[in-house]
């Protein structure tokens, strides 16, 4: 790589920034005015509220579970003992290898697999002939029925996408209304202004409405979705 | 991509005459508009969000050197690159040596309309890089040779039998040999076969929806995943965005997310939402070792401070297009260029030229239903106005329709010559058979007459011909 | 109703109704006479300026403006019996003066005071019905500067609930363009036509036998489509209907005997 693409084109880039500029008949924010729109990036307003997320915290679990249904995933809602069954159950109501790529995560850990003589578990991140994955959520949004991954060592982006069906294991506590909670959740994990590689926010399975409009399931991630919502 | 908007109206009789278009035009004006009224009912705020969401791009348009070089300072600060591309071929150039860079044979392409605006698979596959095209209906077109038709959804032209004979064409050497009917086989199949191409390939280029300045983070909404197979799986990441694709937050995605599904597609939420954060972090078991950012100008900068400057809010949703009559009548290939509808009407001119696009601003009955359901609320209408009036005054507007015009005004602004000649044209329309009601030809309104008849006059003199007999 | 209703209106004839179908200024003149108004027909106008407008030529746009702002200054209200250069006088003529702030504050008093006929009977006279009486099935295309300028949808519909043997049948689409747009039906006759061919499809699936809307420009568009396809639909002014003036021979149609 050359250090013209290593650093960015300098000439470029004063280019552009003087063209704004131009158009904008003012010079590079200075005092006042920079202040201002500092302090907007620094304290971010938030947008009008969307009143149906904002609801006590077991009809928000409801909201999500409801969505999350309408919107092609499945849903079971389990007590922490009933994890590891629930994964065997569905693989085998579906007709599915009891074979699975787990997220090597602290939280899927605390579970008690080796009940499930018949399951197979392979921890690390997803490959290109993987049947099933089983990940963690880093939160469930209620307004839309959607999952939030973040990514790191104990949950591979691959996971979320590569596999036909994805089983993902969500505690009630980490539902929150809407994505304004999700940023203050990563905020509060990862530090202000710090964010991991990669947020997967997954409303239900893949799908494609790319032929006649017509919706279909499992493009190119999973054709199936199985959320987990285990009592806290 | 070649413009053919020049040859608007050729491309528009093609287009009429096409029955497979049509029969696809159909389903999409019922489809789309149903769907999105119907998100729109589920949601009582989503009119306030609107609004904000307008409030949003304004104020970001308003500081976007300012947020453009906070998103810079944030992505160089997280080991990622930025690369600032004053014009098409500067980022077709850096796309390139970025590849090079890698030595990589194959890139695996998530949708992108700044691609197709630079017109990049071309500048690949001459440098001997193959591009392979992952969304859906981007794959289709590619095998077909074809520009997309539609901004987000780019093969909604064909119907599902064109596809069929377009897999058994490509696929049959790869195996697939029958030909499929069902929707879901012709989805399963293209799965599998991209699904080897996205583990083969060297770099993953998407492009953005939004650019995030607060984390530095480049944010990609799609329905079937392939943007995140392509920025997850490759060794290199590569995010090719405008530059009026940065917002300042957070908060300010969640607004505009709020807004742009429900547009687009009438869904509550995109299947995937992604938010992009520089290169591979130590102990990620996934993900690029490097992540690059191209921001292309290609002559928005310019647009700023002008009344055009509305239509850099746009986010690309295609909602304007989905309630198109004009659209609805002719599809996207009849606009000759990547952006088609009423967006395109506006965009168009600006990136290939008034004088190669003068007829898209013009092929609108200004019905306004395009800044009616607009989720940034572009006055769509009213920059198709400013485009006629550049025109006029740069005398690009056709010489019958202007001294036409020339003649009216003439006409118009002396109200007692006025008079005297309107109602001499409601005796000459007389003459032309009054007595059957309406005209099957008239002289020199052909354009009218070759589909309609022509309402004659009622008898008895104009309107103000017959008010002053009465006040008399 | 209060004193503060307008009591002096002048009457915008619009360029089509003057040429084409003077009825509809009689049928507009006599809705506003029998709600109570004095109704004058200002010498001076001839035309919104519409087709200039829409053509990119401001300059000749603000001669025409300024033009019917001098014919209607002093009227408590302005009204047309279009949408369409209704909402160019209200929402359209101030920004043509941008740089003439003598001008725009005109332009904006004159706005301020200019509606579409059906509008000003309903919203501002509260007329809530009329003394019509027409026996059909009649449907209502909503005009585009009508509906989406002017939010001119519920006003006809309520009024023409009123008319005695009046039956309403929607179109699945009302609110999409019939392809008219001024010049634009004879720029691109194609799409034109695609686009009114597809209208005149909605009217017949709907089975009415009239067609009504509130722009003279529309309907002549739709009326010539239906006859050319040979259609039994009558076509009218949704003014002329309310106004009881049913009875006269449909646009396009030849007189009776």
């Amino acid at each position: 790589m050359s250090d013209a693409l290593r650093n960015g084109d300098g000439t470029a880039r004063a280019q552009i920034l003087g063209g704004i500029r131009r158009s904008l008949r003012r010079g590079e924010l200075a005092g006042e005015a920079r202040k201002v729109v500092e302090t907007r990036l620094a304290e971010p307003p938030r947008g009008p509220s969307v009143a149906r997320g904002q609801l006590p915290q077991a009809e928000k679990v409801a909201l999500f579970c409801q969505w999350a249904e309408t919107l092609n995933a499945t849903v079971a809602r389990v007590g922490p003992a009933e994890v590891p069954g629930e994964v065997s159950a569905y693989l085998a109501r579906n007709n599915l290898p009891a074979t699975v790529a787990m997220a090597p995560s602290p939280l899927l850990e605390g579970y008690d697999w080796a009940s499930q003589k018949m399951l197979s578990i392979r921890r690390g991140r997803g490959e290109g002939s993987d049947q099933v994955s089983v990940t963690g959520a880093f939160a469930g949004i209620a307004e839309t029925g959607t999952v939030v991954m973040a990514s790191g060592p104990d949950h591979p982006v691959s996971l979320n996408l590569l596999p036909d069906t994805h089983v993902v294991v969500l505690r009630e506590g980490d539902i929150v209304g809407g994505y304004e909670d999700v940023w203050g959740r990563l905020r509060a994990r990862y530090g202000k202004n710090l964010m991991p590689r990669t947020v997967n926010t997954i409303t239900g399975p893949s799908r494609t409405g790319d032929i006649e409009q017509a919706m279909e399931l499992g493009a190119h991630g999973p054709r199936r979705m199985h959320i987990l919502v285990v009592r806290d | 991509m070649e413009s053919t908007a020049h040859a608007f109206k050729a491309n528009v009789d093609h287009a009429l005459a096409d029955p497979n278009l049509q029969d696809s035009l159909a389903k999409l004006k019922v489809g789309f508009s149903e769907r999105r009224r119907q998100a729109a009912e589920r949601l009582p705020e989503f009119e306030a969000l609107r609004d904000r969401a307008r409030d949003i791009k304004n104020h970001t348009l308003a500081h976007l050197d300012f947020y453009l070089e906070e998103f810079e300072r944030k992505v160089i600060g997280l080991g990622g690159h930025v690369h600032w591309a004053p014009t098409a071929a500067d980022a077709r150039r850096i796309i390139a040596e970025l590849c090079q860079s890698v030595n990589a044979r194959t890139v695996a392409k998530s949708k992108s309309m700044v691609a197709e605006e630079i017109a990049l698979n071309e500048h690949l596959e001459a440098l001997g890089i193959a591009p392979i095209e992952t969304d859906l209906g981007e794959y289709i077109i590619q095998l077909r040779n074809e520009p997309p038709s539609h901004i987000i959804a780019p093969a909604v032209h064909l119907t599902k039998d064109q596809v069929a004979d377009t897999f058994l064409e490509h696929h049959a050497k790869l195996g697939f040999d029958k030909r499929l009917t069902e929707r879901n086989d012709l989805v399963a199949e293209a799965r599998y076969v991209l699904r080897q191409k996205f583990l083969d390939a060297d770099v993953g280029l998407t492009g953005a929806n939004f650019l995030v300045a607060e984390t530095g983070s480049s944010m990609l909404v799609t329905n079937e995943g392939n943007a995140d197979l392509s920025n997850t799986l490759p060794r290199m990441h590569i995010v090719l965005a405008s530059i009026e694709k940065v917002i300042p937050t957070l908060e300010d995605a969640a607004v505009l997310l709020r807004v742009l599904a429900r547009s687009a597609t009438g869904q509550e939420s995109s299947a995937y939402t992604t938010l992009n954060t520089g290169p591979k972090k130590p102990g990620d078991l996934d993900g690029p070792d490097q992540y690059h950012v191209v921001l292309l100008d290609n002559g928005r900068s310019g647009v700023l401070g002008t009344e055009m400057q509305d239509i850099l809010r746009c986010i690309r949703c295609g909602a304007c297009m989905n309630h198109c009559p004009v659209y609805g009548a002719v599809g996207g290939h009849a606009y000759g260029w990547v952006y088609p509808g009423p967006m395109g009407a506006v965009l168009t001119p600006q990136l290939v030229g008034v004088e190669e696009a003068s007829n898209l601003p013009n092929a609108s009955t200004f019905c306004g239903r395009c800044e009616s359901v607009c989720p940034v609320r572009i006055p769509l209408p009213k920059l198709m106005r400013h485009w006629r009036e550049r025109e006029f005054e740069k005398h690009l507007t056709p010489k019958a329709v202007r001294q036409g015009l020339a003649m009216w005004s003439f006409v118009a602004r002396r109200p007692a010559l006025y008079r005297r000649l309107t109602a001499m044209a409601n005796r000459m329309l007389a003459l032309f058979g009054r007595a059957d009601g309406r005209y099957q030809a008239l002289p020199l309104a052909s354009g009218w007459t070759r589909f309609r008849d022509f309402p004659a006059p009622q008898p008895g003199g104009t309107f103000h011909a017959r008010w002053a007999k009465r006040k008399a | 109703m209060p004193s503060t209703r307008p009591r002096r209106v002048a009457l915008f004839v619009t360029c089509l109704v003057d040429l084409f179908r003077p009825s509809v200024g009689f049928a507009a003149v006599k809705l506003l006479e029998e709600a109570g108004c004095s109704v004058e027909v200002p010498p001076l106008q001839t035309c919104c300026g519409q087709p200039a407008y829409n053509t990119g030529d401001r300059a000749t746009t603000r001669a025409i403006a300024a033009q019917v702002i001098d014919a209607f200054e002093g009227y408590d209200a302005v009204v047309a019996p279009s949408g369409s250069c209704g909402g160019m006088l209200s929402h359209h003529y101030p920004g043509l003066f941008d740089d003439d702030p003598a001008m725009k504050v005109r332009a904006e008093n004159l706005a301020g005071r200019s509606y579409e006929l059906i509008s000003f009977l309903v919203d501002v006279l509260g007329v809530r019905n009329v003394a019509a009486r027409y026996p059909g099935a009649v449907t209502y295309h909503d005009s585009c500067s009508g509906l989406r300028e002017l939010g001119v949808k519920a006003q006809p519909r309520n009024l023409l609930g009123s008319v005695q043997g009046l039956e309403l049948r929607e179109m699945k689409t009302p609110e999409v363009c019939c392809g008219f747009g001024g010049t634009f039906c004879v720029k691109y006759p194609e799409i034109s036509n695609a686009m009114v061919g597809e209208k005149s499809a909605d009217i017949a699936a709907t089975g009415a036998d009239t067609l009504l809307a509130g722009d003279l420009g529309c309907l002549m568009n739709m009326a010539g489509k239906l006859q050319r396809e040979g259609s039994a639909v009558r076509v009218r002014h949704v003014a002329e209907v309310l106004a009881g003036m049913g009875d006269l021979p449909a646009i396009g149609e030849p007189e009776h005997g």
